[in-house]
């Protein structure tokens, strides 16, 4: 008889522990990122290789499918193009498609050419596609970047900090508050750092805002870890404040314009292979920030694919020394969202159809983020990052030794799911199902490390409260009531918090959320938290407790927006 | 048996788990062209497979071993058939469960539904329950192994025909292809068509839902009515099965397969089965407890109807059938009384699922 140990059953912390972590991999060198840039060019040639041979499969190796799926391409480049330039788009983008145009033509209305001639002409125009995709996408991390990045990050926001919170004279050059006060990281943080030099780790954040990547970014390097390369959206790029700390951070590129075939594979292969490399990863799954404020539950599975390719890749090229992947969600908890105002409209008015990107939000310009980053620090709003238990590529936890064990404990060799008569075989549609159950485990994991905050619940309950006493109406026709007519007396509005608190904290002890230290304060205190902090730099506040003790809101979409971060944990039953 | 199961066979066999009519059936076809291990909890019964190839009177083909160790058997075979009743289907997988591994497939055929209760919950003391709570058999698996590669078998599946290798089809239901193609390859045969679905909640569910109507068909034969009335049952049954199945997250296209529509014709006309054959004795007065007790293997659809009821009452759904039927099986309501309210029942739309 086996004795089974149970690694996995100890409760996400909240007790948060500032902590000073020594870095794992101490010389650059050692760094994956580093050992990744240095052979930039055969990286790329073999992304280029790997992907023209998967376009080439997907086509069934039939000349006539090739060059529609090639002719596709280009009608759908070329759109582009003409419908939705962008800055950050090269000069020679419209003259290299004319040249796939011509070049079509030609192969087209050549009688010389035989069969297999033309299929040689075709995937070289594919390869020339390929190149150009995987050179774009391509990170271009350097040290010496990368460093002075973190430098001014941490120097520039800890001097913002310390201005605020010292007051006097010497507080510019206090350093009595570090920013590791404002954001706290928590959670599964010695694990992480465990499996970083174990293996390759896939680390999938909630997103809710462009700040996100910065502060994942921030996250990882105090943490001790090599810096991880994650796929950002060019649109990004487009902000020259974004653009320089993006490539300092060994962000590759990912251009939502684009949605062909070719593209989309490139991508993908440059994903695989990077996480093939050892590079540690970052995507975010949910695809795009999420417009209506609820946690991700369905996920873009695209690049999760690839960390399942990769593990079983890794199986089929080292036999006796498999790579493993760990995927570890976080999520990233504020009590404010800079752009909630403009995801939320963009939410509602979603007409079902895919848009493009819309680029007017308040991330828009270098100016408007300097305004809010010095906003952020010198007010009061905590952030707190929760890493989460890391799984296998099938969503099942692994232990410190980064074995993948069971429900009951049992090891599980991940081997074994791409196992048929004992050979590892590729089987894509296999990897596609396992992909949605990884999917559907992540989302999972991100509802039970979601740390509550005060404002969380104030929100939450309040929109409950303004629902329930307007039954008759629906959804749209709730969020176009005028907002003077909305007013909760504030002992109702108190008592349904303290239910809605007591079952958070049930389902806190049931292990299915986190919340935050505060929440144990009186009642009437963590109310008063909650409205200081909820959206507190919003030019309408979604909350406000008026002088004759009415709860009011601003704006009720901003409210609704806040309201939807506890939505899927069926407290609605509750209020 | 020899714990080295290298030395019994050629080639790896293929497991089934449970040797009860069906299983025996499913044995006997997949050992037309396969090796075939039986896993079976009776010493006897393993000893009478491997001594005189019967087991309660039912001729097993001669290559067929069986053996009573759970772990020899998730050894020796990749591939197995559990065929066991859904009463005792979470037990044996529970019992299997330290012996699986990712790379073994499962491809059940137990057309039942599992109850999957918080702790402490009984049927008896729970008033709400949910889809969660109701398990599927591949949905039992996936809760108690870690294996991911699930199928299962359902259609029109007579064990007694299969026994006599009267033609016949069968649906192997599961996500993933190289399933579907692997119980196509170890089951086809001549007399023996074997399709594929995707939709394996919807397949599953087919095969639990139709056993509701199997007995309301049967007690209606049981009565003496005629072919007009069963023609109306079989297409309410059908409507009815249909909305329970996309409510419980079943594809209505699956319902009208060979698992749906197939396996309901079948069922609602044939003494051969277990479920049917409980309604025609229900009709004809006899106690549930009587016939139960001297059937020899459990008709599914006592089980499901129950389960159902509760799951109806928790989200406010209507099923006629259903609920007059759990009033004949469980309430002493009189068959004639029930089909009385049926009729009644106003709903005057032929078709609105499609």
């Amino acid at each position: 008889m086996v004795i089974f140990d149970q690694p996995n059953d100890k409760p996400l912390t909240d007790d948060y522990i500032k902590h000073q972590y020594e870095p794992i991999l101490p010389k650059k060198d050692e760094w994956p990122v580093v050992r990744l840039s240095k052979g930039r060019k055969e990286f790329i040639q073999q992304v280029v290789a790997s992907s023209s041979e998967k376009i080439k499969n997907l086509t069934g190796n039939q000349v006539q499918a090739l060059k529609e799926e090639l002719e596709i391409t280009l009608y759908k480049e070329r759109m582009r193009i003409k419908q939705n330039p962008w800055l950050v788009d090269p000069d020679d983008e419209a003259s290299f498609w004319s040249g796939v145009k011509s070049s079509l033509l030609s192969i087209g209305v050549d009688q010389r050419l035989s069969e297999s001639d033309k299929k040689e002409k075709y995937l070289e125009i594919l390869t020339a596609i390929t190149q150009r995709y995987a050179e774009e996408i391509a990170s271009n991390f350097k040290h010496s970047h990368y460093k002075m990045t973190r430098r001014i990050v941490t120097f520039g926001f800890s001097r913002l900090l310390n201005t605020s919170r010292v007051k006097g004279f010497k507080s510019i050059f206090s350093n009595q508050y570090s920013l590791q006060d404002k954001i706290q990281i928590i959670g599964e943080t010695d694990q992480l750092r465990e499996l970083a030099s174990k293996g390759t780790i896939v680390m999938v954040p909630t997103h809710f805002s462009n700040l996100d990547s910065i502060l994942i970014g921030w996250t990882i390097s105090t943490l001790g870890l090599p810096p991880f390369i994650y796929g950002a959206g060019l649109n990004l790029f487009n902000i020259q404040i974004f653009a320089y700390f993006m490539n300092a951070l060994g962000a590759y590129k990912v251009d939502r314009r684009k949605k062909n075939q070719i593209y989309l594979e490139t991508l993908k292969t440059y994903s695989r292979e990077a996480i093939q490399f050892g590079c540690h990863s970052l995507f975010f799954p949910g695809g795009t920030r999420s417009r209506s404020g609820t946690i991700e539950s369905k996920l873009k599975l695209g690049l999760l694919n690839t960390a399942i390719e990769a593990q079983r890749a890794n199986y089929q090229a080292e036999p006796d020394d498999p790579g493993k992947v760990f995927i570890v969600p976080v999520t990233i908890n504020y009590h404010f969202v800079l752009e909630a105002p403009s995801l939320i409209k963009e939410h509602l008015n979603y007409t079902g159809q895919e848009r493009y990107y819309s680029e007017s939000d308040e991330f828009s310009t270098s100016y408007k983020i300097s305004r809010f980053l010095v906003k952020f620090f010198t007010k009061g709003s905590d952030i707190s990052v929760s890493i989460g238990k890391a799984l296998d590529i099938l969503g099942n936890y692994v232990d410190e030794n980064g074995k993948s064990r069971d429900r009951h404990g049992r090891p599980i060799d991940c081997k074994d799911y791409f196992l048929t008569n004992n050979q590892v075989t590729v089987d894509l549609q296999r990897e596609e199902e396992y992909t949605k159950k990884l999917g559907k485990r992540i989302a999972e994991e991100f509802h039970k490390i979601n740390r509550v905050f005060s404002s969380h619940l104030v929100a939450f309950t309040a929109f409950q409260l303004i629902q329930r006493s307007n039954e008759k109406l629906d959804l749209f026709s709730l969020l176009q009531l005028p907002e003077e007519d909305i007013q909760l007396p504030f002992d109702d509005f108190k008592a349904a918090c303290g239910k809605v608190l007591v079952e958070i904290k049930r389902q806190k002890e049931a292990g299915k959320l986190g919340i935050a230290p505060h929440l144990e304060k009186p009642l009437e205190e963590i109310i008063r938290h909650g409205f200081e902090n909820l959206g507190m730099y919003h030019a309408k506040r979604p909350l406000i407790r008026t002088e004759d003790g009415h709860v009011i809101t601003e704006d009720i979409s901003l409210l609704y927006y806040y309201h939807n971060r506890l939505d899927g944990y069926e407290l609605e039953k509750i209020v | 048996m020899d714990m080295n199961w290298k030395k019994s066979f050629d080639a790896r066999p293929i497991g089934v788990i449970g040797i009860g009519s069906f299983g025996a059936a499913i044995a006997n076809l997949l050992a037309e062209k396969n090796e075939v291990l039986v896993y079976a909890r009776d010493e006897a019964v393993v000893q009478s497979i491997n001594e005189t190839h019967k087991v309660k009177n039912r001729k097993l083909a001669d290559k067929i071993k069986a053996t009573n160790d759970p772990e020899m058997l998730c050894e020796a075979c990749e591939v197995m058939f559990p065929m066991i009743p859904s009463s005792g289907f979470q037990e044996v997988m529970v019992q299997f469960a330290p012996y699986l591994h990712p790379y073994h497939f499962l491809i059940h055929g137990t057309k039942g539904l599992s109850l999957n209760l918080p702790e402490g919950k009984t049927l008896e003391n729970i008033t709400q329950i949910n889809r969660e709570h109701i398990c599927t058999m591949s949905e039992v698996i996936l809760k108690e192994t870690v294996v991911e590669r699930i199928g299962c078998l359902a259609g029109p599946n007579l064990a007694k025909e299969l026994l006599e290798h009267q033609p016949g089809a069968t649906v192997v239901a599961s996500r993933y292809n190289e399933v579907i193609r692997e119980g196509q390859r170890l089951l086809r045969s001549d007399n023996f068509q074997v399709y594929g679905n995707s939709d394996i909640i919807g397949v599953e569910l087919s095969g639990v839902l139709k056993n509701i109507i199997a007995i309301a068909a049967g007690a209606l034969s049981g009565l003496g009515l005629g072919d007009n009335a069963k023609g109306l049952l079989v297409s309410r049954g059908m409507v009815e099965l249909i909305h329970l199945g996309n409510a419980m997250g079943g594809g209505t296209k699956s319902f009208l397969g060979l698992a749906g529509i197939g396996d309901l014709v079948t069922t609602c006309n044939s003494t051969l089965s277990r479920n049917y054959t409980l309604g025609f004795r229900l009709a004809q007065g006899e106690k549930l407890v009587d016939i139960t007790s001297d059937m020899e293997e459990v008709a599914e659809g006592i089980n499901t109807v129950k389960l159902i009821k509760l799951y109806l009452e928790s989200t406010n759904r209507r099923a006629p059938i259903t609920e007059n039927l759990y009033k004949v099986l469980f309430e002493n309501f009189k068959v004639e009384t029930a089909l009385q309210s049926l009729m009644k029942y106003p709903i005057y739309t032929d078709i609105d699922f499609l």
